[in-house]
């Protein structure tokens, strides 16, 4: 097993108390694994990933990385944050090559690298723009070299493809799966949208909402490369809803007759609800 | 009629024109005004004055003279303030003690100094000098102390998780991070400077462009003095202008800070 989280949970201090970002989270990640983390915005994806990126501490539990303990970051577990975080003092190719900088490889052996890196996001041509000159796609892929140029065996990815449009998004999916399927990396994926877990995901974790827990784990068994708009996605899509809502509805009409009508309705907008409306909008 | 509503809604005609209207009424009164020539000279004499400054080189050796003392001044400010705004913005205890004192004494006009420092070092370089650093220096520290505190923390996860350390995280992402605020610190910084430099020029030394200033005074040459002045204007003016406005803009820019 590459990648181990065992009762992962974390508490985060507010002005009213203690607040449960995450309960217990048990989780296991094969090498070569591609698994997307699918919640509600506020679910706790983002701490879970800060925390297996070492960047962040759990309150209880741990995180093992090839069976060793990963209580610090290390370039073995690379993050790609949702905007992307390039250094904007840097051009786009000592951006891709800081992390050699760090690692202390030579000057001409680390441009080397980040030219081969830029070739893979197709980016050649910007090797010496600035990061303002750049869309949010061409960061996104800037930031995939920059991860990818350190060789680590597990790419961290906390939505990076969330603010961009469509046609990009879809674009990205595609060079994603490329580069995956070429490099063989461990790779776990945030996204709060349900067909782009399916389009990239082996297998998909959904949490649910505040505090957040792993509810489901679907295995995703379409031939590759998928794209977003086959049927094969958006009726997995719609399939794997159905079975959501039911467990929410299922679950929450156990508590029904004690409840005011308009108070299970709050809980279910609290919980998966968000998730819902925003899949609801991508799907039909 | 268009021609001329386009010329009046111009910026820089309504500049032209009113700048020109007050040589004008500055050299209409120098004529028929009754105050002499070196209580109130003409913009014509105080044109010549300047002239005969470059010309005969005074003008010329005072402005090396204080450009030079500006530049030794700020450069040793602006790495020493980098350096202590840095230390003072990342450690704590730092903050607490010598972070406070720099924030007392940036409330002491610099040219108090001059004083303690003839004292320390005689009438001396090192005594304009050491007035001229505590001009720059405070304003550049609190700046980068600010910046630092200020850095994005995402840029400091980022690095840090590609494997940024020690020196190298300082030197290579916090310091470049919190670049716009130490340019801005420096403008400022800067200004202040230049401002000591000339009250301290003025007061005490041998040559620079307040010392043209003094000589005039003492030669009742008042187009002199009014000259100096223009050149300590333009000279102020360029240096933020064409020097710090444009870094700024820049740098702004390119950190993703202006639109
Ligand atoms: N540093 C923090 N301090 C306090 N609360 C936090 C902190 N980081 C996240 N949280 C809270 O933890 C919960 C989970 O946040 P996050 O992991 O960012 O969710 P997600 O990425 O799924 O949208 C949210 O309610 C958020 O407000
Ligand atoms: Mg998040």
């Amino acid at each position: 097993m590459k990648l181990k989280v065992r009762g992962v949970t974390k508490k985060f201090r507010s002005k009213n108390g203690a607040l449960t970002a995450l309960e217990p989270i048990d989780l296991d990640v094969q090498a070569g694994e591609f698994v997307c983390l699918l919640g509600p915005s506020g679910c706790g994806k983002s701490t879970l990933l800060n925390i297996i990126a070492g960047l962040d501490q759990p309150t209880t539990g741990e995180v093992r990385v090839d069976g060793e303990p990963a209580r610090h970051t290390g370039t073995d577990r690379v993050m790609i944050f949702q905007n992307a975080a390039l250094f904007p003092w840097l051009n786009v190719i000592d951006n891709v090559a800081f992390g050699l900088r760090m690692a202390g490889v030579p000057k001409i052996e680390r441009q080397e690298t980040a030219r081969r890196f830029l070739r893979m996001v197709h980016l050649s041509d910007f090797e010496s723009a600035f990061i303002h000159e750049l869309s949010g796609g061409m960061r996104q892929r800037v930031a995939l070299a920059r991860a990818l140029a350190l060789n680590p065996d597990v790419l961290l990815m906390d939505e990076p493809f969330g603010a961009l449009d469509a046609q990009t998004r879809d674009l990205l999916h595609d060079e994603l799966q490329t580069i995956w399927s070429d490099t063989h990396k461990t790779v776990l994926f945030v996204t709060h949208n349900v067909r782009e877990a399916i389009v990239l995901g082996d297998r998909v974790v959904v949490f649910s909402a505040r505090p957040g827990k792993i509810k489901q784990i679907f295995t995703i068994n379409l031939p590759r490369p998928r794209q977003i708009e086959s049927y094969a996605v958006v009726d997995l899509a719609r399939e794997m809803m159905t079975v959501l809502r039911d467990d929410v509805l299922t679950s929450e009409r156990e508590i029904e007759q004690a409840v005011l009508r308009h108070d299970l309705e709050a809980q279910i907008e609290d919980g998966m609800r968000a998730t819902f409306r925003e899949v609801g909008d991508d799907v039909l | 009629m268009m021609f001329f509503r386009r010329w009046v809604a111009n910026r820089w005609t309504r500049q032209i024109v009113f700048f020109a209207a007050l040589l004008a009424a500055w050299q209409a009164f120098a004529w028929i005004g009754p105050l002499p020539d070196y209580v109130f000279p003409s913009p014509l004499g105080v044109a010549q004055s300047l002239a005969r400054g470059f010309q005969n080189g005074t003008f010329i050796l005072g402005i090396v003279a204080s450009m030079q003392r500006i530049l030794i001044g700020f450069g040793i400010s602006a790495v020493a303030g980098m350096e202590l705004g840095l230390a003072i913005g990342r450690i704590r205890l730092l903050d607490e003690t010598v972070g406070s004192l720099v924030l007392g004494l940036q409330a002491l006009p610099s040219i108090c100094w001059l004083p303690l420092a003839l004292l320390w070092f005689g009438l001396s370089e090192a005594a304009i000098l050491f007035v001229v650093v505590m001009g720059a220096l405070l304003s550049i520290t609190l700046a980068t102390e600010a910046g630092v505190k200020n850095t994005p923390p995402l840029y400091l996860r980022a690095a840090r998780n590609l494997g940024a350390r020690g020196w190298r995280l300082y030197a290579l992402v916090i310091l470049p991070a919190a670049l716009p605020a130490i340019i801005t610190g420096m403008k400022l910084g800067w200004s202040f400077a230049w401002r000591s430099l000339m009250a301290g020029e003025l007061l005490y030394v041998s040559l620079g462009l307040g010392q043209l200033l003094n000589a005039g005074r003492e030669l009742n040459d008042m187009s002199q003095v009014i000259a100096v002045m223009l050149v300590i204007i333009a000279i102020g003016l360029a240096v933020d202008r064409l020097v710090f406005a444009p870094v700024e803009s820049r740098v702004r820019e390119r950190w993703g800070l202006q639109g």
